[in-house]
């Protein structure tokens, strides 16, 4: 019956097609492998319901396709039956949002020696900033936008002189440090997205968002836009690159501070301001 | 003698309505321009849905052209790139998909499945269509207006799709805008047409549970829309208030291609939440129609009633209002607030459970019945396979941590491309199949109809299954280019040409489709009033196409549900709903 083996070559052919792809996701290069074992488990139970309904609708399309003769059962319903298909399915329902619950928990939930990281997006391109010294970010606001401040820093804020900006550089992050990634845009709505990390979040402007990520191998990898942004959204790359300790330091000491990058009058009286430092 | 059941319920219709209420057409305009006939009304929406849908369809050929060859094509930049698509999904989506469903086949078999004479406001639903009609057209003409149609993407987010580095920030956006308003008035006039027709115009013993399951489809999904829609509604007066006025609802401060902006104070995620407390919804707006159709498709084909009614009834409705307290699911990296991901991904997957059942119900009515494989049932056996296939890829995305890595890419579009893309358009298609010879007293080209079936079936999951894997891989969507990208092999590339050779296939062979349906109006068999020996009353109707009032001088009466068959004891392997039981005797009129 032709039928019924197409139908069935159609899911065994979507099987094996998921055994020997060669497309997969990338090498994971962060904490969020459990993110990975989700998916996997998704595709477990997904993938036997699949089969499981397309097989017994192949059965039934060989065993019971019209001959002379053949009449169908009368059968309205089976109360037993639906109830026991529908305590199955919420057993296997459970089986992956359970996971997925915890493992989001772990997601939105920041652990306390993450550093911080800021990642800007406008139409089209990355900057990137860090924590000076003192550890922390200094404010900012897109109002405070201009040619010599791109990145909207609050000049009269002491925490801000000494941030690290790039712009239009590439962002180093540290192996094996905890990272939280705020995302700000200053005109649309971006997304910074770098497949081998798993998370990934939009920037909004008007909103601070963030996610967080350890890196757990060395590397270079490629910054997408994954929110549409306009006609050159798919332009708007960048590279993270996870160093060793060594040579991250190394690179950070090259970077210059947002006082550096100031005209000189405004950080002086940025200065006489804050009461000096 | 026995009781004719039902009889003489209060707020049953008469069985003779009088000449003057049935607004009979006087010329030729009022036959077949404004009719106020809803089976002229029908053809008229589902004509011009087919339309728009072939100009949707050609923008499909050409972001497959730019997908799988990129750089080859000089005539299309990113500008139109952008544009393609977004014309491409709110086609698609609103002026296709919810237009022949709700307009389209809810005009034809509402009143016909009830045993109206049509719809109740039927001067309404005539407006409806050519409000929809006029939709449409300012919809077109954004393709002809100075800096094009809209490039925003369908989901038209702010601020991006209102500022000046989106093509069609001029006209398009603001034409789009108002072209989604006048389609929400025609719908709502369509719509509040086809909730009071099915509550208040169902015939003598038509009680809801013998509503055959496309009724009940049609039905909840109309009743959704008219609560859905006006979150859209709302959203699109505020966005253009922002685009025109200057306002700023949805726009918080920003630099414009490095200029400080005038706008400030709004939020871009109102927009997202608005947009998609319609838009989720809107999925299951398509949905609902298509499960009650395919139901019927599938009863009648294995000539055997449909397995669990009563549960498919529920599931119907149950998936209905769920449908609106899951919608921030598709906003699961927008940034909005984080403990939102366990009350979206709790609702979403509980979902899955009613709809498990409805599919679970199609193939236990396939089990033990004498299955015609016609092509009608083989459209209905295709939308098994690629809705099971997309609905399960839904439990990926719905289950909030695993979307992150997978939203914005490829397998978002291969998902919701197999689930309401494929799916229901195997439903339309099968469907225009199964009732043309109603509409048209004639049968289709079976062999032509056959191809057509196995190109668009194999070649459609030909096309979106693979791409769930570039997703996987990480390739975003919506991108003109992928460029050199050190995660995106060169293999990823070939199948990308791979799809976009299959996609144009597929699309060329839909004209097989429209040559048969053209060429059997006119040459195919006659096929008599009830090819399909089907229960449902609109192939009961006394003259075949159905004329203005549907049944002749009197209604039918209604003394069973909608899937009696292969009775045990019964001479013929269907009985009629308006088969009276063995032993009962029918007056004449007896009712009026």
């Amino acid at each position: 019956m032709a039928v019924a083996l197409i139908l069935l070559l159609v899911a065994i052919g979507s099987v094996l097609f998921h055994i020997y792809s060669p497309w997969w996701w990338t090498p994971i290069a962060t904490n969020w492998a459990y993110i990975d074992h989700t998916i996997n488990i998704t595709f477990w139970i997904t993938g036997f319901v699949f089969v499981a309904v397309i097989a017994f609708m192949a059965y039934c399309v060989f065993r019971f396709h019209h001959k002379e003769g053949r009449r169908a059962d009368y059968n309205p319903e089976n109360k037993k039956l639906e109830w026991w298909l529908s305590v199955g399915t919420g057993i296997g329902v459970a089986a992956m949002l359970a996971p997925g619950l915890v493992v989001w928990h772990q997601f939105v939930t920041v652990p306390a020696d993450a550093t911080e990281v800021e990642v800007m997006g406008q139409q089209w391109q990355w900057s990137f900033r860090l924590p000076g010294k003192d550890g922390r970010l200094g404010t900012s606001d897109v109002r405070n936008i201009a040619s010599d401040n791109p990145m909207g820093l609050n000049r009269d804020d002491p925490h801000a002189q000494d941030d690290v900006v790039i712009e239009n550089g590439d962002l180093h992050l540290q192996l094996g440090k905890p990272v939280k990634v705020l995302l700000r845009s200053v005109d649309v709505l971006h997304d910074f997205y770098v497949p081998e990390f798993r998370a990934k979040m939009d920037m909004v402007p008007g909103m601070v968002t963030y996610f967080w990520i350890t890196p757990i191998r060395t590397g270079t990898f490629d910054v997408l836009c994954a929110e549409l942004c306009g006609a050159a959204h798919y332009q708007m790359r960048a590279k993270v690159i996870i160093d060793e300790e060594r040579e991250y330091h190394a690179w950070l000491e090259q970077q210059k501070t947002f006082a550096e990058l100031s005209p000189a009058n405004t950080v002086v009286k940025a200065r006489f301001q804050s009461g000096g430092k | 003698m026995v009781d004719i059941p039902y009889e003489g319920i209060a707020g049953t219709p008469p069985a003779e309505v009088p000449d003057v209420e049935l607004y009979h057409p006087r010329s030729w305009w009022t036959r077949y321009v404004f009719s106020q006939d809803a089976k002229v009304i029908a053809i008229q929406y589902s004509l011009t849905a087919s339309a728009i849908g072939l100009v949707a369809l050609v923008l499909s050929w050409l972001m497959r052209l730019q997908l799988g060859f990129p750089g080859t094509f000089s005539f299309i930049d990113a500008n139109q790139y952008l544009q393609f698509i977004t014309m491409h999904g709110m086609i698609m989506v609103i002026y296709l998909l919810t237009a022949l469903f709700l307009g389209g086949f809810g005009n034809y078999l509402i009143p016909l499945m009830v045993g109206a004479r049509d719809m109740v406001f039927p001067y309404v639903n005539m407006l409806s269509y050519w409000v929809y009609l006029l939709a449409v057209l300012v919809l077109a003409s954004t393709f002809f207006v100075p800096g094009g149609p809209t490039g925003a993407g369908w989901t038209l987010y702010p601020p991006q799709a209102i500022l000046s580095g989106t093509p069609g920030q001029d006209w398009g956006i603001i034409l789009m805008m108002s072209s989604l308003i006048l389609f929400i008035i025609g719908f709502t006039m369509g719509g509040l047409n086809y909730v009071v027709t099915v509550l208040q115009a169902r015939t003598r013993g038509m009680t809801l549970m013998r509503l055959p399951l496309t009724v009940w489809g049609i039905f909840t999904a109309t009743v959704m829309a008219l609560l859905a829609f006006p979150a859209l509604f709302v959203a699109s007066v505020m966005l253009l208030l922002d685009r025109l006025l200057g306002t700023s609802f949805f726009m918080p401060s920003l630099v414009e291609m490095g200029q400080q902006s005038k706008y400030g104070g709004g939020s871009p995620l109102l927009f997202q939440h608005l947009f998609w407390f319609f838009g989720h919804p809107e999925v299951y707006i398509v949905a609902l129609p298509a499960f009650g159709i395919v139901s019927d498709l599938i009863s009648t084909h294995a000539r055997k009633n449909i397995f669990g009614y009563r549960m498919m009834v529920w599931a119907i409705v149950a998936i209905g209002a769920l449908s609106f307290v899951v919608w921030a699911h598709h906003m699961y990296v927008s940034g909005m607030f984080p403990q939102f991901g366990y009350f979206f991904a709790t609702t979403t997957l509980i979902i899955a459970i009613p709809t498990a059942i409805k599919v679970y119900n199609w193939v236990l009515t396939l089990w033990r019945g004498d299955i015609h494989l016609r092509v009608p049932m083989l459209f209905a056996l295709g939308f098994i396979i690629t809705f099971v296939n997309g609905g399960l890829t839904g439990l990926f995305l719905g289950n909030v941590v695993v979307d992150v890595p997978l939203s914005d890419t490829m397998f978002v579009v291969a998902h919701f491309h197999m689930v309401m893309g494929v799916a229901p358009i195997m439903v339309v298609l099968g469907a225009i199949y199964h009732w043309y010879p109603k509409v048209t007293g004639r049968m289709y080209n079976d062999a032509l109809g056959k191809f057509h079936f196995w190109v668009t079936f194999l070649g459609a999951y030909l096309i979106f299954f693979p791409m769930h894997y570039l997703g996987l891989l990480g390739v975003p969507r919506r991108y003109f280019e992928l460029g050199d990208t050190s995660f995106i092999p060169s293999s990823a590339h070939s199948l990308n040409a791979f799809i976009s050779v299959v996609a144009l296939t597929v699309g060329f062979s839909q004209m097989v489709f429209l040559f048969n349906l053209a060429w059997s109006l006119f040459k195919g068999e006659a096929s008599g009033g009830n090819p399909w020996r089907a229960t449902t009353l609109e192939w009961q109707t006394p003259e075949t196409p159905p004329g203005h009032g549907n049944w002749g001088k009197e209604l039918p009466v209604v003394y069973r549900w909608a899937y009696d068959y292969s009775v045990p004891g019964a001479e013929e392997d269907f009985i009629p709903q308006n088969q009276p039981p063995r032993g009962t005797h029918v007056v004449q009129g007896a009712a009026s």
